[in-house]
């Protein structure tokens, strides 16, 4: 930092013309290639909406929108062919809520004891292990689903089979932790201090500082939080492919085999020739998919954006 | 300075081309005759050809061939798009595929490689031996679904299919759940929607050596010791045939069905030596070792 403001001064002290011409030419260089990569990530996401939309709207012609939201058949390889989505819906907001309802309340904890309770050394080990979590491949989740989970589930709920819905979203649950212990964590540490003495001046317990000051004050980061875990829940394909179980049927309860949305694309389009009906109705959950995570991430955004403008003060 | 202009400027468009002649040389299409091809398509071929590739690979090293399993579908659907080499499939190709691979100035031909007895396999738990095709119908169409309506255990069926990628899940459907052939044949019959769709060959058969409520129809070849494959009866008057090779080339199993090769048209150079390598008597030998029936 230092020398390189030092260098700036010679240059600009320097009479040699030549010399701050070529720097500035470097410079001009570097923004337009910054400026050029930052463009890249718009251009791309750009492509992938209007490919989505390319793709998939055409399937609409074919099928009615209100028929293939709510119809209930999906026959791809038959003739003539159906397409209903709302099993595969519903069973991502099956798998997605016992996601949420299991790794919020767990993951609110953890991110309380982390940030207030436990002492600097406790945290700095935990914190990175958890994070780890975070970086084990989806596929290897889903392995441990099969091979662990799914015989559990199956015994302790006295069910057909433990591959299920509820089965997928436990292993979610897992997946997503650690994203929602990060960012509330983080969002705790950010919560002023004054705010903590001020509340045990008054004669607070602990419990009651973090109840009452600490989780209120850092509302907004902890809901961001939890949309990003439910973003990540919503969008996980691997594992509940493997462990959702993937039957046809409206799931009535999440103990019930079924298939999400994401399973459903990832299991039929290697069969799907392109331009087919099969292909462009994959394409149309592809789209609902997309603009359902947007919407969650949008979402989480404007609210950690919010958290942000409080502690500006 | 002038020089270090020039290198800036001059060394973006090298990287380019060095990135695209490196991606054109990695693609496929160049193939055939430079020795390396790729294989894709069904799931209860893909351990056959894995052993063929091995086998053949070691005596030709010049050669290397890629297999992948992922389902007959989407090996077809490859083939029609012209991403792979071979494509295995476990199912014949449709007429709607063949229509779409000329589109594309694909000529799909078919070489029958080897015959697979499809089998109906439980846990060894379950006391149920033999089924009707229209029994095995009535499960998988979600109309009979408990064990004691074909004289077993009163506990819950748990049907297990292949997901749509896979030509076993076509196959069935037409041979088995809509009873093609028999005279009680109905082309409407679909599964029924409690059954349970999965990725993969081995998942089902994993699933049922794990749970003893729970039936599924894998390949000959996957059938191990920790599931019990069922007697199939035609009709209710015939007698029941176990599933195995010697039952599958006398033709009284009555769920058996051609393994299959697709090429775009008649296979040239490396492809070819490989497909005669698998006809003959050397081949066909692997095919009874990875558990399907020799052609002869």
């Amino acid at each position: 930092m230092l020398g390189q403001k030092a260098a700036f001064a010679t240059a600009e002290a320097s009479p040699d013309k030549g010399l701050r011409r070529r720097w500035r030419i470097g410079e001009k260089f570097i923004e337009g290639w910054v400026f050029l990569t930052g463009l890249l990530a718009i251009v791309v996401l750009l492509g992938i909406i209007a490919l989505l939309l390319k793709e998939g709207l055409p399937t609409f012609l074919y099928t009615p929108p209100w028929e293939f939201f709510f119809g209930t058949k999906w026959y791809p390889v038959s003739e003539p062919p159906t397409f209903g989505i709302m099993p595969f819906f519903v069973s991502t907001l099956w798998v997605t809520l016992v996601a949420t309802a299991i790794s919020v309340p767990l993951g609110i904890a953890c991110a309380a004891y982390l940030a207030e309770v436990a002492p600097d050394k406790v945290r700095e080990t935990v914190k990175p292990i958890i994070e780890l979590l975070a970086g084990i491949p989806s596929v290897v989740m889903g392995f441990i689903g099969l091979m662990l989970l799914s015989p559990l589930v199956q015994s302790a709920f006295n069910l057909n089979t433990g591959l299920c819905g509820l089965s997928a979203g436990i292993m979610l649950a897992l997946m997503s932790l650690p994203i929602i212990v990060s960012v509330s964590e983080d969002a705790l540490r950010a919560v002023p201090d004054q705010f903590r003495q001020a509340s045990y001046a008054l004669g607070a317990t602990k419990w009651e500082t973090i109840r009452h000051v600490c989780i209120p004050g850092a509302l907004s980061g902890i809901t961001a939080a939890v949309m990003l875990g439910v973003g990540r829940a919503i969008g996980e394909t691997m594992t509940v492919l493997m462990v959702a179980g993937g039957a046809l049927a409206v799931p009535m309860s999440p103990t019930e085999p079924m298939m999400p949305m994401t399973s459903a694309i990832a299991s039929g389009i290697g069969n799907a020739v392109r331009g087919g009906l099969q292909y462009q109705a994959l394409f149309a959950i592809g789209l609902i998919l997309f603009i359902l995570t947007l919407a969650v991430n949008g979402l989480a955004d404007r609210v950690l954006e919010r958290q942000k403008r409080k502690f500006a003060r | 300075m002038f020089s270090n202009l020039v290198k800036k400027w001059f060394i973006l468009p090298v990287a380019v081309l060095l990135v695209t002649v490196i991606a054109v040389a990695g693609c496929p299409g160049s193939s055939g005759s430079s020795g390396s091809f790729k294989i894709i398509g069904s799931n209860t071929v893909e351990p056959l050809s894995v052993v063929w590739a091995e086998e053949f690979m070691k005596a030709h090293t010049e050669v290397s061939i890629a297999v992948s399993g992922p389902g007959s579908g989407v090996g077809i659907a490859a083939l029609i798009d012209g991403t792979t080499d071979v494509a295995q499939a476990s199912r014949q190709i449709k007429s709607a595929e063949i229509e779409q691979a000329q589109a594309n100035g694909v000529e799909p031909y078919e070489i029958q490689v080897a015959t697979d007895a499809l089998s109906a396999v439980v846990n060894p738990a379950n006391p149920v031996s033999e089924l009707t095709i229209a029994q095995l119908s009535a499960i998988y169409t979600n109309q009979i679904t408990n064990w004691r309506e074909v004289g077993g255990n009163d506990a819950p069926i748990v049907a297990i299919s292949r997901d749509t990628n896979s030509g076993t899940h076509v196959f069935f459907k037409e041979h088995v759940v809509q009873m093609a052939g028999l005279p009680t044949a109905d082309k409407t019959l679909e599964y029924g929607s409690k059954v349970l769709f999965l990725p993969s060959t081995k998942e089902g058969v994993d699933e049922v050596a794990k749970n003893p409520n729970a039936i599924f129809y894998p390949g000959l070849g996957y059938v191990t010791d920790e599931v019990k494959p069922l007697a199939i009866k035609k009709t209710a008057d015939t007698p029941g045939v176990l599933p195995s090779v010697a039952t599958a080339l006398d033709g009284s199993y009555p769920i058996a069905r051609p393994l299959l090769y697709y090429t775009n048209g008649q296979p040239t150079g490396a492809i070819k030596d490989f497909i005669n390598y698998c006809l003959s008597a050397e081949g066909q030998a692997k095919v009874t070792e990875v558990g399907y029936v020799p052609l002869q």
